[in-house]
């Protein structure tokens, strides 16, 4: 099974939930925006990667899981 | 298929047969005479001639055209087949030429492909200022008798993103010309939330040609790798700026000697136009028009544009003006876009002013490596594409900019609407 994040350009307004959930992940940009360096989702981090998901205000990580 | 030949269709030009000097579109007789009757050919027969043809897509993307209409084949309640004639590239003016003087071509190419994915209806869209494509397009929809497909004329906000392919779905279905966050493309969702194939005027012009001659044809002229002719926007410093129909596999400095040679001697070439690089004159003259010579030095041909740049000119200042012309062309959805793409302007601006921070050339570089691939368009990874190789051709100028000297004349490469638009301007 595969976990791969992926950030809704439009719907994000860098709010910053997901990097400080996540930073294993996502880092922020000069202005705020989520960098994703990896988008593939370690086994381990998987239950993090949820709770961003659930976390950020605009809807705009998306995981998808298959 | 169709495999008969005549002596008109050896050589070139193909697409620009019987194309005269003056401003009117061809007519349907005219258009027949030279081409002969638009052919019935069954789907599976012509997606195949297709793919044997290699055609690619002529917009930009560069993408394999018969797995695009496979893609939309194979599916389902077929939407529209959409003829993307936005061309909202500055410098280019091939679609535009095509549709306002070749209209029945480009028809000819969307009515095969619509039978050929199953679509019911063809929708042309084009940007609204381009009066005389519109003209010549409605002129030619009200003569055709074929009836095969509905035909349908939209006219579109003008703006360098409104032609992105998610951009024309969401303006035809819901007047908004943004991209949008894709998947789902507009293969699987697209006009009216059913499967759409959205082609380049030139892909669908060179469809009809295949689908009239053969792939066997159309691989005479070109390489193996690159087959057939391509329509190339060739401006800046030559004599005779306009649109060139020529085989891939002709060299730049070939491209150069057909609009009229070098007006001056060049420092370089923007190829692929403002989504693409920039190639020092003496590197670019030996490419090829050949996706292996321009991936070699970091370019693809894009939508066909060739800017030439004089010696008398500044690299960088003209590039800072390109920058800022594409940070203001953003649809203002994506933040990277947004806000990197105005402070990579700025920041080039600044180098060019020669008012710039020594460390700012290396912020600049990581901001286009942070910015690529996070818009939901492609917008911003061809603004950062066209800023790195800016960097790199005009190294030296940021540093004698740093000290202050500079002794070019403006060139005004073309932003917004430009001479080389004007269709007049055109040919060979």
């Amino acid at each position: 099974m595969t976990a791969t994040l992926r950030i809704n350009a439009i719907a994000c307004e860098a709010h910053g939930l997901c990097a400080e959930l996540l930073p294993e992940l996502i880092r922020l940009d000069d202005w705020g925006y989520p960098i994703l360096d990896e988008s593939e989702v370690p086994p381990d981090l998987i239950g993090l990667a949820r709770r961003t998901v659930d976390a950020c205000p605009t809807l705009a990580v998306l995981l998808d899981e298959d | 298929m169709a495999t008969a030949r005549d002596p008109g269709h050896q050589g070139l030009p193909r697409l620009l047969a019987g194309l005269e000097p003056g401003g009117a579109a061809m007519t349907l007789a005219r258009h027949q005479a030279i081409h002969g009757p638009l052919p019935r050919v069954p789907a599976h027969q012509l997606i195949e001639e297709v793919e044997r043809s290699g055609l690619r897509g002529r917009g930009g993307a560069d993408f394999p055209t018969a797995r695009k209409l496979r893609a939309v084949a194979g599916r389902r309640r077929v939407g529209a087949v959409v003829v993307n004639g936005s061309e909202t590239e500055p410098a280019s003016a091939k679609d535009r030429l095509l549709l306002a003087r070749l209209p029945h071509l480009v028809l000819d190419g969307a009515v095969l492909a619509a039978e050929a994915v199953g679509a019911s209806r063809v929708i042309v869209k084009v940007g609204e200022e381009a009066h005389d494509a519109v003209q010549a397009l409605e002129g030619a929809v009200a003569v055709r008798e074929d009836g095969r497909v509905r035909i349908g004329i939209v006219m579109g906000p003008e703006g360098y993103v409104t032609g992105e392919e998610s951009a024309v779905v969401h303006y035809l279905n819901a007047g908004v010309a943004k991209p949008v966050f894709v998947p789902p493309r507009p293969f699987e969702r697209g006009v009216g939330g059913r499967p759409s194939l959205i082609q380049n005027p030139e892909t669908l012009a060179q469809l009809a040609l295949v689908a009239r001659f053969g792939s066997a044809w159309y691989r005479e002229l070109g390489t193996v790798a690159d087959p057939g002719s391509a329509l190339v926007t060739i401006t800046g410093a030559v004599r005779a700026p306009g649109v060139y129909e020529l085989a891939f596999g002709t060299t730049m400095s070939d491209l150069l000697a057909a609009a009229g040679g070098p007006a001056e001697p060049l420092q370089a070439l923007l190829v692929g136009g403002y989504f693409g690089t920039w190639v020092e004159a003496s590197q670019a003259v030996r490419l090829r028009l050949a996706r292996q010579d321009l991936r070699s030095v970091g370019c693809s041909l894009g939508s066909g544009v060739l800017i030439a740049l004089g010696e008398s000119a500044c690299g960088l200042h003209e590039s800072a003006r390109v920058v800022s012309y594409l940070a203001e062309q953003s649809a203002g959805q994506c933040g990277p876009c947004v806000y990197g793409l105005r402070a990579v302007a700025d920041a080039v601006g600044a180098l060019a002013g020669g008012v710039a921070h020594s460390t700012e050339r290396d912020r600049v570089l990581r901001w286009c490596s942070e910015i690529r691939g996070r818009g939901a368009c492609h917008h911003p990874d061809g603004a950062v594409r066209f800023v790195e190789s800016t960097l790199r051709v005009f190294a030296g100028d940021v540093d004698s900019h740093r000290r202050g000297r500079c002794g070019a004349r403006p060139a005004g490469l073309p932003l917004g609407g430009s001479a080389v638009r004007a269709p007049g301007a055109v040919l060979s």
